[in-house]
């Protein structure tokens, strides 16, 4: 089952890289059109099982053990 | 006696023969520990996390590090009374194993920063700056990409209370000079046992004033007491 992982800084901690972007992109001239970036990070993951609530419980566990750092980011998970 | 450094060599360290030299220097018997080790061998005195890349800095810097065999076995070390110094990417995996408090982010100037910098002792009551004065100003160089120290309010005035914070960014007279972004200006920390201690600048490279600073003797000479 494909598994795809969302993890982004937590709202509230400052997001130096999304914030130069956005300085960036208003340099382009897209000032109009951009209220906020955020940069964040994509896990894609095939496992082994096909049942869609194995695999949410066991993405949590792999989020809450290694792949965010909850003390500063958030995770979402996709199936 | 000597005391035994135990150095912790993961793929990807490139401060472990400056450690080893600079504890050498101050007249420690030093080991080179390997990542996979199961054991801390029952000599050892401190453990250093030297600083690095381990694994590339991959996923985020520290992470993976901090699921290695040896870290597992850290607990039980401190618990006999062992210390531990994680320099650099060394504190970098005591936050991303849990065994210090708080995480740390990319700059805030998304830069690379390299350079010495001061620094202020905020308390002295621990082993590792025991040969210091609060208020003592040293100059250490610090090279680092991921240095921006977070923590959130609550674990910030945890850390002020329990007289957790061991080092802050400053200018040259002590004034708050803040180089990265960290909350509070920190660079290092200790746990609330004190034997457990963290930070970014590199005391290994201030050991010879030819170099720029010898201020990095006076603080590893606190771990001989």
């Amino acid at each position: 089952m494909r598994v795809v992982i969302n993890i982004f800084l937590k709202e509230g901690v400052l997001d130096s890289q999304g914030k130069a972007v956005h300085h960036a992109l208003d340099s382009l001239g897209f000032e109009k059109s951009v209220q906020d970036v955020r940069i964040g990070r994509q896990i894609v993951m095939q496992l082994n099982t096909s049942s869609e609530s194995e695999a949410r419980e066991e993405a949590t566990k792999m989020c809450e053990e290694l792949l965010a750092n909850t003390v500063i980011e958030d995770y979402s998970i996709e199936i | 006696m000597s005391k035994k450094v135990g150095i912790v060599q993961f793929p990807g360290t490139n401060c472990d023969y400056d450690t080893e030299s600079a504890f050498q220097q101050i007249g420690c018997e030093t080991e080179f520990l390997w990542y996979k080790d199961s054991e801390i061998p029952k000599d050892i005195d401190l453990v250093v996390l030297p600083g690095g890349f381990s694994y590339g800095d991959y996923l985020r810097s520290g992470a993976i590090a901090s699921s290695s065999p040896i870290l597992s076995k850290i607990d039980e070390f401190t618990k006999d009374g062992g210390k531990v110094l994680g320099i650099c990417n060394g504190f970098q995996i005591l936050l991303e194993s849990g065994f210090l408090p708080g995480a740390m982010k990319r700059n805030d100037n998304l830069h690379f920063i390299s350079k010495h910098h001061y620094l202020k002792v905020e308390n002295c009551d621990n082993p590792f700056l025991s040969d210091m004065k609060k208020g003592d100003i040293v100059k250490i160089p610090i090279a680092h990409a991921e240095g921006n120290y977070y923590i959130d309010e609550v674990g910030a005035s945890d850390l002020r209370k329990n007289k957790q914070i061991l080092l802050t960014y400053c200018d040259e007279n002590g004034n708050e000079l803040n180089p990265n972004g960290s909350v509070d200006s920190i660079a290092g920390i200790c746990n609330i046992e004190r034997n457990i201690f963290g930070l970014m600048p590199h005391p290994e490279r201030a050991m010879e004033e030819i170099l720029g600073s010898d201020d990095g003797v006076k603080m590893l000479e606190g771990f001989l007491n």
